[in-house]
């Protein structure tokens, strides 16, 4: 990369050419013009989004975050229930989905013969490529009733009796349900935490670790409190950019979660998130309904928006306290 | 701190703090494979049972017949098309912009306020839930227009290449090196020639890379087609109309009561995935060809 005054002294030497001129500020301007309209498409999409979910905002007031009505037939909406589907779908999915990337990122980097970290590397990036209506379908035709018939009704039976937190492993045995959509969706996002906690392993300077090494340090050891300790706001900011993505999943969700809009403390109920929702009933709207589900879909932008800026806000931090050691 | 050798006397009473750390080690670090063997055999899980069931219902029929209605035989002509026509049409609309924009922040903007707007503003889209893309195209195209069209299906997919494509164009363009541009510049070249004839020539598999990543991304797509493109039982490649595709008719399928159509589902999401992973095998060869860089 050069420096400022480099590529100052280049622009003020490709400007004196009088030849082309005119095309360099064509091409200057519609490049310009272009990224301006990567701009343009977001705050259109907010101003588009907030515009037509206005009626409802305009209707139902702040009442509408914390009702829990959803009942189309009286026309009166609520988010509360798919407010919290989706986050309780993706808390699931980020509380089973780390751990699993870090020992997948730790196996890679750390443990894996040479000839070993490709194919593995490669086959769970395969996973992130699989579409994600192909987890859908197989969550539903596959996952659901292997979860139902075997992994349920054991925690029913050991997590359920549980004085205070049993009641969130109550619910009917059949397989559609949050907890089931949160599993997903885990299955979903470890390949991605996984790459970014892999690629972070990958840049701790080699001497960091066989210093520590050195000083008899055990494998573990070294992972936790060196190589972890150097890359912390880059795996932070992988786990949220993968909760992010859990928040926005729309097809693999529709099919598992059960689409029920009604209030449960059990996760193994059918439920609900701002996603499926929109999918299950978005092309029989109208009017109010239509505009609830349009307000839906701001209110999981806006939230989205929210997460992925604290996730490029990590990285950007990570990039910065290794900007001057070379890595 | 002292790491004492192990003594076979004294573990007998009481562990060592150096075998304390030992058994630590071991078990996470069994873990760590455990749960890799568990990400393994999820994918094993999932591809087997795609593979098994597509590949059984997989035959010429869905490649020569259009969807049928419920509970008749059919196959998958008129959804592959729609498909290619929008993924088409899509990466047609969104590259000229991505790889422009790309370059603007690669050549022009670099570390201005307004580029690293743009840049986290695209960061932010990359990862955006495309459900909220479909309904901001049903907003802007759909509704005004009164009926589901491939143009807007066309545009929502558009919108997700967009950002891929940025991305890759500005990462690939920042490795051609300063001097090739020095050099070409010296020799009397305006910038918009150093940029197309000497920057993109030397970057261009990389930027290929990105087009096929985007391409991969929204060909499985099914969330943004629901409110635009939405879906055609019969034969149609009027993009005025509502177009049959792959995605959309795997979801209605696959959710019917109709065993026909669930196996239609079967079939067409193997096609898809085996399209999509074609499609990523492809952006890794082009990267590592011999011809780049």
């Amino acid at each position: 990369m050069a420096t400022p005054e480099e590529q100052m002294a280049l622009h003020r030497q490709l400007h004196a050419k009088s030849t082309g001129v005119l095309l360099d500020k064509l091409f200057k301007g519609s490049a310009f013009s272009f990224a301006a309209l990567v701009l343009i498409v977001l705050f259109g999409m907010m101003l588009m989004l907030l515009k037509e979910a206005w009626p409802t905002f305009a209707h139902f007031g702040f009442g509408f975050f914390i009702s829990s009505d959803w009942d189309v037939v009286n026309n009166k909406y609520g988010a509360l229930i798919p407010i919290v589907g989706t986050l309780v779908t993706s808390l699931i999915a980020v509380v089973i989905g780390v751990p699993v990337s870090f020992g997948i990122a730790i196996f890679i980097t750390m443990m894996a013969p040479a000839w070993m970290k490709r194919p593995v590397g490669i086959a769970i990036e395969l996973l992130a490529a699989v579409p994600s209506i192909i987890y859908g379908m197989w969550g539903l035709f596959y996952f659901a009733p292997w979860f139902a018939n075997y992994i349920q009704p054991f925690m029913t039976n050991t997590l359920g009796e549980l004085p205070i937190l049993g009641q969130f492993f109550q619910g009917p045995p059949i397989g559609v349900s949050i907890f089931t959509a949160g599993v997903v969706l885990a299955i979903m996002i470890i390949p991605f935490i996984a790459s970014v906690m892999r690629d972070m392993f990958e840049i701790v300077p080699t001497t960091l670790k066989e210093s520590a090494f050195a000083m008899g340090s055990t494998t573990w050891e070294v992972i936790w409190k060196v190589v972890l300790p150097y890359t912390k706001s880059g795996v932070v900011g992988g786990v949220i950019l993968g909760l992010g993505r859990a928040m926005g999943e729309t097809m693999a969700v529709a099919f598992v979660v059960g689409n029920s809009l009604e209030l449960n403390t059990g996760l193994f109920y059918p439920g609900a998130t701002i996603a499926s929702t929109m999918a299950n009933e978005f092309n029989e709207a109208s009017g109010l309904h239509m505009s609830s589900l349009i307000a839906l879909g701001l209110i999981l932008f806006v939230i989205t928006f929210l997460v992925l800026s604290i996730a490029k806000w990590f990285l950007m931090m990570l990039e910065r306290a290794h900007e001057g050691t070379g890595t | 701190m002292k790491a004492p050798a192990p003594n076979p006397h004294r573990a007998v009473h009481k562990m060592t703090k150096y075998q304390v750390r030992k058994i630590i080690n071991y078990v996470n670090l069994s873990a760590s494979i455990v749960v890799t063997l568990f990400g393994l055999a999820m994918l094993a899980w999932i591809l087997t049972v795609l593979f098994g069931k597509g590949f059984h219902y997989l035959n010429w029929a869905v490649f020569s017949q259009m969807t049928p209605p419920p509970g008749e035989s059919g196959g998958l002509l008129n959804a592959i098309v729609g498909t290619l026509a929008l993924t088409f049409l899509a990466v047609l609309i969104g590259t000229p912009i991505g790889i422009m924009a790309g370059t603007y922040l690669a050549e022009f903007g670099m570390k201005s306020k307004f580029s690293s707007v743009v840049r986290f503003i695209n960061d932010v889209l990359l990862s955006a839930p495309s459900i909220v893309v479909g309904v901001f195209v049903y907003t802007l195209v759909v509704a005004p227009s009164g009926h589901f069209s491939g143009w807007a299906g066309a545009i929502a997919l558009s919108i997700l290449v967009i950002p891929v494509v940025v991305r890759t164009t500005e990462d690939m363009l920042k490795l051609v090196p300063i001097p090739m541009r020095e050099a070409a510049a010296a020799l009397g070249a305006p910038r918009y020639k150093v940029t197309i004839s000497i920057v993109y020539k030397a970057a261009l598999s990389g930027m290929i890379t990105g087009v096929l990543l985007a391409t991969a991304r929204i060909m499985g797509e099914t969330a943004p087609l629901l409110f635009t493109a939405l879906n055609n039982q019969f034969w149609s490649v009027d993009m005025n109309q509502p177009i049959a595709n792959m995605p959309v008719v795997i979801y209605q399928y696959a959710l019917s009561p109709y065993e026909d159509w669930q196996n239609l589902a079967w079939a067409g999401a193997l096609l898809i995935t085996i399209s999509v992973l074609l499609m990523n095998i492809m952006a890794r060869y082009t990267l590592k060809s011999p011809t780049s860089r």
